[in-house]
């Protein structure tokens, strides 16, 4: 679909955590890429490890455990980069976004202060000029009277105008790929919609890639190009947007898609995948979704699948995909 | 119609914030937060409202005042016909028995101290729900009924998943053999395929134990799902009332349709055809004049400014708050 | 269509306790404190007063361990059966302000209101007041003697105990599991007691054991200074203030009582750290 050639490839990632003398799979073998301008949406149930692929990728997640595959950044490898070269990149080519706005903002300095650090951080633009682009920032995000506004402290802020503070922040060195960790989940709906617009809008004028990790496969189909299902720490299907939602062809996608009660019959029984995701200290031999899968056959349950293209652009990690509509599967 | 088993009549319900001392200094009046301004509605026997709105519009309030966690400044809620908050009717644990509630956070609303057992155990002893003997029994059928293992009584809160949290705490509440349940976003921490699952549980015991549901809630989706009919809040004041399927499919108050607009869909092909609502939702510390909504409203004229709308009959089965709602519909 | 996925491990708490050596090394101290309390008899080799004009100001030496003191008596055996005196001090010294105070503390963070305000102005009066002064004055009211310690002691600190129980009951109020008990119809009683309580205790718990170790130091400020116990009893701080004047020439009089307060504070001080990691409310 994109001609560009990608200016993030993640290959083969894994991450393990340890704890209590244990060892935690939170990643196993995670590959994909992400292009100028294209949005990629990483969905999954809350321990699946998609905010964990963003925090291995810029490095914050070999801090508490172990990081190893490939993540190159325009010919560069992240995952074997000291740490100090890897700050020059963190924040400046890659930034990054995160759920609660306010925890990530030091509520002791004003808006302005934390946009100028930033920007003396990452630029080397002159105290006026840094003044002008904090302002410059600011009206891009679209908050109202940005010069006065830069002289406010994160409080001063509601919820919604905080997440674009966040996102001025995150912008302001001009990345050229914006990791976003559930940036919409603690707004109300209708700000929500607004953030989301900003975000596509921002990546598109400036020709930014976006890693987008969510919950809500709404939010999937109304701002992603691509997007990567994940399961247990593993990447179970990968596609363009529509087809994915369209067509899914893992059950564990099918399974989420139809647990969202829409075009259904009112009051009647919502489909729920049968029990609950394994522990990552207990994965199942197999495929991980096995001991929960309608469609589970004898391999699935010995041999683990890998994730394999199966038309053009979409790729499935199962052994006995569900068949697409038109009945002319594989 | 069935008559309303409970009968909630211009609830306001306002929190002082307290006075600076630049407020005694001048003789300024404190600040006042208003949660609730004038909610009116009747809940049912046997059907499920929802209560749909964005956080910080007095949903939660309003579950709360019905449950007497909170006590209304004006107005009254009558259960049975009774005033709830009559001074003869305050300490009378019998409406706790028959109007329980749900929390939203499956992490707190248990006491992390206690079993499963000595939770539902101690529900049944207060209330003399059943013998002594009984008691045991009892606790059994309630673990079988939100679908735990018997096991589950000897096992401390920490022990499980969110999802089975939540079942504690419909088996508690069901515990007491309540006529009205109160859920208070009650699966909105879940992930969807474990709401599924919470969903069907509720949806199920309310069509076998007959249970009158107020089901608040922000996921507009579930909201459909689960109700009978619908009541959409706005900055404490219901703007729109009336049946779920009709409200959902032709919403009539601006605010309503923005509200449904703006819930992602999950067909990409709907990108961008949303209209976004502009603005942000105003501090209940100083409320708009007239209709709360106008400031963010793209119909707003000039009587919105300066008159509060009230609830008026539109549509079949349904009531709207809103001036324009006739022009703004035959235009749609 | 059970979704059963329990941790079958549940590690004891005894076993948990066991894997923290601070906690090990505090409740072995602590043992072995109560032990030598309650049956000093067994393990000191003299009796504490027994006089014996041949051995006076003795240096330590095997017969001797702790040395002698100026009458001759064993500076061991009086050091051990001072323990019988100062874990006294620690427990009657502070049970009366941890029972009072966590009941007070609990009652006036559930209901609040004027109670609280009342409550606020206790604590300001009694924080902004220098405790020890306090004690001392209240000593020198009532007299001298350890009865009376106690009750000066217990006058002021429960306020303590109060404040802290006060703060976490109202936390833990911000928990939905206090309003369900309200919801659920339980009397304010069952909910404070039954709920809020054994929630909000750790830290009280916590902060009791640091506070057993400063009673026994303020116990032992006051025995030096003749103001609790008083001498013939073996009490550390009489001990002490008794070698005070041969410091130079007799040294052992005042370390070796001087050793068994730091120790004994050190073994509180690592019992409350231990607790308050063990108790630490699980996710």
């Amino acid at each position: 679909m994109d001609e560009n050639t990608p200016i993030l490839q993640v290959d083969g990632l894994n991450t393990t955590f340890y704890r209590n003398g244990s060892a935690l799979a939170a990643l196993r073998d995670i590959s994909f890429s992400v292009a100028r301008g294209e949005v990629l949406g990483l969905v999954g149930e809350s321990g699946s490890g998609k905010s964990v692929t963003l925090r291995s990728i810029i490095g914050l997640a070999r801090r508490y455990g172990d990081v190893t595959g490939a993540v190159r950044w325009q010919g560069r490898d992240l995952v074997g980069m000291a740490d100090r070269a890897l700050r020059q990149i963190q924040g400046r080519e890659i930034a990054m976004i995160f759920q609660e706005p306010m925890t990530s903002l030091n509520p002791l300095l004003t808006v302005g202060l934390q946009l100028e650090e930033t920007l003396r951080a990452h630029t080397d633009l002159s105290r006026t000029a840094r003044r002008d682009r904090a302002t410059e920032m600011l009206d891009l995000v679209g908050i109202p009277s940005a010069s006065q506004r830069l002289k406010d402290y994160p409080h001063q802020f509601s919820g919604g105008m905080r997440q674009r503070v966040m996102i001025a922040i995150a912008l302001a060195a001009n990345p050229k790929l914006l990791l976003a960790d559930e940036p919409t989940t603690a707004l109300d709906v209708t700000i929500q919609a607004q953030i989301l617009d900003l975000i596509l809008q921002l990546a598109q004028d400036l020709d930014m890639g976006v890693l987008m990790v969510t919950h809500d496969l709404g939010v999937v189909a109304q701002t992603c190009d691509n997007v990567a299902v994940m399961y247990a720490g593993r990447i179970v299907e990968q596609g363009p947007v529509r087809d994915v939602l369209r067509e899914p062809r893992h059950p564990y996608t099918v399974g989420l898609m139809r647990s969202v009660p829409e075009n259904l019959p009112p009051r009647s029984p919502l489909y729920s995948i049968p029990g609950v995701p394994p522990g990552l200290d207990a994965l199942p031999v197999g495929c991980a979704f096995a001991p929960r899968c309608a469609s589970c056959i004898a391999p699935c349950s010995q041999d683990r699948p890998t994730l394999s293209l199966i038309t053009e652009g979409r790729q499935v990690a199962c052994f006995n995909p569900i068949a697409t509509s038109q009945g002319n599967a594989a | 119609m069935t008559a309303p088993v409970m009968e909630i009549r211009d609830l306001h319900l306002r929190f002082p914030l307290g006075r600076s001392p630049g407020d005694f200094l001048t003789g300024r009046p404190g600040r006042v937060v208003n949660a609730l301004n004038g909610v009116s509605l009747d809940l049912i026997r046997g059907e499920t409202l929802g209560v749909v709105g964005e956080s910080g519009c007095g949903k939660s309030t309003l579950a709360r005042c019905i449950v007497r966690l909170y006590k209304p400044s004006d107005g009254e809620i009558r259960f049975d016909g009774n005033d709830i908050f009559a001074a003869d009717q305050r300490s009378d644990r019998v409406y706790n028995r028959r109007v329980q509630m749900m929390f939203q956070d499956p992490y707190s609303s248990l006491n992390p101290r206690m079993t499963t057992g000595q939770i539902l155990t101690e529900a049944l002893r207060v209330h003399e729900m059943r013998p002594e003997a009984d008691i045991p029994g009892r606790v059994a059928e309630l673990l079988e009924l939100v679908r735990l293992p018997q096991d589950a009584q000897h096992k401390l809160p920490h022990e499980f998943s969110g999802g089975q949290r939540q079942r504690i705490a419909i088996a508690r509440a069901l515990a007491v053999e309540p006529e009205v349940l109160i859920a208070d976003e009650l699966v909105s921490a879940l992930d969807v395929s474990v709401q599924a699952q919470v969903v069907n549980l509720l949806l199920e015991l309310q069509d076998t134990l007959g249970l009158t549901i107020l089901f608040v809630a922000h996921d507009l989706r579930l909201v459909r799902h689960v109700s009978n009919r619908v009541a959409v809040i706005y900055l404490g004041r219901i703007v729109e009332i009336g049946d779920s399927e009709t409200l959902f499919s032709a919403p009539s108050h601006p605010y309503s349709q923005a509200l449904l607009q703006a819930a992602p869909s999950l067909n990409p092909d709907d990108r961008g055809r949303a209209v976004k609502l502009e603005g942000e939702l105003p501090s209940p510390l100083n409320m708009p004049s007239g209709c709360p909504f106008h400031v963010r409203c793209r119909h707003a004229t000039d009587i919105c400014k300066s008159t509060r709308p009230t609830l008026q009959p539109f549509k079949e089965q349904g009531e709207v708050a809103c001036h324009n709602v006739e022009e703004i519909n035959t235009h749609a | 269509m059970s979704d059963v996925a329990f941790s079958s491990d549940r590690p004891s708490f005894v076993r948990k306790a066991l894997r923290k050596p601070g906690l090990v090394a505090g409740m072995l101290i602590i043992g072995f404190s109560i032990l030598l309390a309650i049956f000093p008899g067994l393990f000191a080799p003299y009796d504490p007063n027994a006089i014996d004009y041949n051995a006076i100001r003795q240096p330590p030496s095997w017969s001797h361990p702790f040395g002698t003191d100026l009458l001759g008596r064993d500076s061991l055996s009086r050091v051990i059966w001072a323990y019988q005196v100062n874990m006294q001090m620690a427990v009657l010294g502070t049970v009366f302000a941890l029972v009072t105070g966590v009941i007070i503390g609990a009652l006036v963070g559930y209901y609040r209101g004027i109670a609280d305000m009342i409550f606020g102005r206790i604590v300001d009066a009694v924080i902004t007041f220098p405790f020890l002064v306090l004690v001392i004055a209240v000593v020198a009211v009532l007299g001298p003697g350890l009865v009376n310690m106690y009750i000066a002691i217990s006058v002021v600190y429960w306020v303590y105990y109060a404040r802290l129980m006060r703060a976490e009951v109202i936390a833990q109020m911000g928990n939905d599991y206090a309003a369900a008990g309200v919801v659920m119809g339980y009397s304010d009683r069952r909910i404070i007691f039954r709920h809020l309580l054994p929630n909000a205790i750790t830290p009280v718990i916590v902060y009791w054991m640091t506070d057993m170790a400063l009673v026994i130091l303020l116990g032992s400020s006051l025995g030096y200074l003749g103001l609790g116990a008083q001498p013939p009893q073996a009490e550390w701080g009489v001990l002490i203030a008794e070698g005070r004047n041969f410091i130079s020439t007799a040294w052992w009089l005042s370390l070796m009582p001087g050793l068994a307060i730091v120790l004994t504070g050190l073994g509180f001080s690592l019992l409350g750290d231990g607790l308050a990691d063990l108790l630490r409310p699980r996710g």
